[in-house]
């Protein structure tokens, strides 16, 4: 599904450059559940903005279930974007002034969807991350872990290839961490392929692959047995 | 444009930002109705002095003798210049086939006009029946002056409606007899012209009978021309003018008067003088233009700012926008449409309001220089487009922006 080889990255500060990616070479099966894990600085943000197509790698190459991404425009960024790409931010990041189910139906209004379909669908990923009773609400009358939920769906409405995962958990406490890890185990199990970064141990094991970043360059990659969030709820 | 979900959008930010709208709008209202007004004060004035030149012929070129201030020809200066009735005969003769009504003066000041136990001062004018057109008289009873009138020199009179109201109150004038210096004359009519007062204390007699009756010989006072209308303002003009020149080469060259010589032969075009004011008002105009387009600029400045500032608060929102797979293009649909859409309905507002003013109180404004300020259907369309254009270019910037932002920093966590 995504095939990385030989990618660099460095960042310009004044008269120095900052290297932050030295040659990563990475490989995502359809259907993985891999968390990525390393300390700030070890460039993980970056490897996955440039795998979000938010970010352009310097060297190296970038290949999303067929399609080499390259010196693509804006526009055919967004357009990738929209149709590959399912975004998780730690921050939720919903419009604060539209209503649960309008935040989800929003990549499908960039997809050109008309309204009504745009609709039915956002309603039923509400329904599939259990809010459907909460559709008509602003992001501002949700928890903490019903907005993740709600970014959840939104980031599946537009049904993507793929679903990034920048600390998804970093703004939860544990139990709800552990329901919405829950529910991306789920959506994994259904056989999407997700991508998790992370800096928490506990939650590294709920994935089925730990990659490890230090310095730019991926120092292990392993498997693990995966423990279901469930189980710790 | 017409996407119903860009206008919800539209809808949800302003129904968030209420005060922060309305203030955006208020600038943008007020420079159009500031526009408008001006405007509407620029036609009100043009409509004014257009009033003030319905007095006479519009076209009247009207010509007095004055003194020679130069030696010219053995000739002293301080001459006065008297024109004679065989200056307007060969002027009808060289500019006949020009000229579309014409006529010659004798005019006496001062003249006591008698009826029974009443009698007053007053300015008795011989002249050609053409002087009703030139004079813009209009008559209230009877008839005015006629060719045959000066065929056979009659003693007949045309009052002005001042001098019917001092000498014959409410009683009809026309076939009474008045005394002028012990001479009878019959009223045959009375006049009004909108002059005023001045103008209508005047009697108007043939010139023939003045110059005989008050010892004029062939003297005449002044003389009057209109010219056959061209097919513009502009020519007519023109035409005007180059008959001005001729007139006055004619005259200095039959009365010995140096050509450099302007003090002798005074020469008054009215349409120069219109053209001249014309000139003016359209001056004025511009300028209220210009200062109404300036009051826009700021408006639409201060629109642009607004729409700065939303962008840079919703830097974060266009940043998951463009995420979730929003193009650049709709980014800048999305500030343009709002930024029309804010300054478009302020701007009808501003226009709507200043033309109710103008509607309402714009026909009480009786001032000599104003009158009936209006504005013009044309006016109103073009503020219209001045609108639209304003709120594409007010949000074109802030547009521009939004469409920059790269999502990677919109999205980076403080």
């Amino acid at each position: 599904m995504i095939n990385i080889s030989n990618l660099h990255k460095s960042y310009k500060m004044g008269a120095n450059s900052l290297h932050v990616l030295k040659g990563i070479d990475f490989k995502v099966a359809e259907g993985e559940l891999v968390s990525i894990m390393g300390s700030s600085g070890s460039g993980k943000s970056t490897l996955l903005n440039i795998l979000g197509m938010l970010d352009e790698a310097d060297e190296g190459s970038y290949i999303l279930d067929g399609v080499q991404i390259k010196n693509l425009s804006e526009k055919q960024a967004a357009k990738y974007r929209n149709k590959f790409l399912g975004f998780i931010f730690q921050s939720f990041n919903l419009i604060s002034y539209k209503s649960a189910l309008d935040n989800v139906a929003l990549p499908l209004y960039y997809q050109g969807l008309p309204r009504a379909e745009r609709m039915d669908k956002a309603m039923s990923y509400l329904e599939k991350v259990g809010l459907a009773k909460w559709a008509g609400h602003l992001p501002n009358e949700l928890s903490g872990g019903q907005k993740q939920r709600v970014a959840i769906a939104r980031a599946l409405a537009s049904d993507p290839k793929v679903l990034l995962a920048d600390e998804p958990t970093g703004a939860l406490d544990t139990k709800t961490s552990y329901e919405v890890m829950d529910l991306i185990q789920k959506i994994n199990d259904e056989g999407r392929t997700i991508l998790v970064v992370t800096h928490e141990h506990d939650i590294a094991q709920m994935t089925k692959r730990i990659v490890n970043l230090k310095d730019g360059l991926i120092i292990e990659d392993t498997l693990v047995s995966q423990v279901r969030a469930i189980e710790n709820v | 444009m017409f996407d119903l979900d860009r206008w919800n959008e539209i809808f949800e930010t302003i129904r968030k930002n209420k005060l922060r709208t309305f203030l955006t709008g208020l600038s943008v209202a007020s420079g159009i109705f500031i526009l408008v007004i001006l405007l509407g004060i620029g036609e009100g004035m043009r409509n004014g002095i257009a009033r003030e030149f319905e007095q006479d012929a519009s076209n009247l070129i009207f010509v007095f003798p004055g003194v020679t201030s130069k030696e010219y020809k053995g000739l002293n200066p301080g001459r006065p210049i008297q024109f004679k009735n065989q200056d307007y005969d060969q002027l009808l003769r060289l500019y006949g086939d020009k000229l579309d009504k014409s006529a010659s003066l004798y005019q006496k000041w001062g003249q006591v006009i008698t009826y029974g136990k009443e009698s007053g001062s007053y300015q008795i004018f011989g002249s050609f029946p053409a002087y009703q057109e030139l004079e813009n008289h209009t008559l209230t009873s009877g008839r005015y002056i006629n060719i045959n009138d000066l065929d056979r020199s009659e003693k007949i009179m045309v009052i002005g409606q001042r001098i019917k109201l001092d000498l014959f109150k409410d009683k009809d004038p026309v076939g009474e007899y008045l005394q002028v210096s012990g001479i009878t004359f019959k009223v045959v009519g009375v006049f009004t012209d909108p002059g005023g007062e001045r103008e209508e204390s005047r009697a108007v007699i043939p010139i023939t009978t003045a110059q005989k009756a008050f010892g004029g010989g062939n003297d005449i006072s002044n003389l009057y021309f209109t010219l056959n209308p061209e097919e513009n303002f502009d020519a007519s003009v023109a035409a005007s003018t180059q008959f001005s020149e001729e007139l006055s080469e004619f005259l200095k060259a039959r009365h010995t008067v140096a050509p450099d010589d302007n003090s002798a032969i005074h020469i008054n075009n009215s349409l120069e003088n219109a053209k001249r004011f014309f000139t003016l008002m359209d001056m004025i105009k511009y300028f209220f233009w210009g200062v109404g387009i300036c009051t826009i600029i700021a408006g639409v400045v201060g629109v642009s700012n607004i729409m700065l500032i939303i962008v840079k608060e919703r830097t974060r929102e266009i940043g998951v926008r463009k995420a979730l797979g929003a193009q650049p293009l709709s980014i800048i649909g999305m500030v343009l449409h709002e930024s029309i859409f804010v300054t478009a309905i302020a701007g009808f507002l501003g226009l709507i309001f200043s033309l109710a003013l103008l509607e309402f109180v714009g026909p009480m404004i009786e001032t000599q220089y104003i009158y009936n300020p209006t504005v013009n259907f044309t006016v109103a369309i073009n503020t219209v487009l001045i609108l639209v254009v304003a709120g594409a270019v007010a949000g074109f910037f802030p547009a521009w922006r939004a469409a920059r932002i790269k999502p990677i920093i919109a999205l980076r966590d403080e």
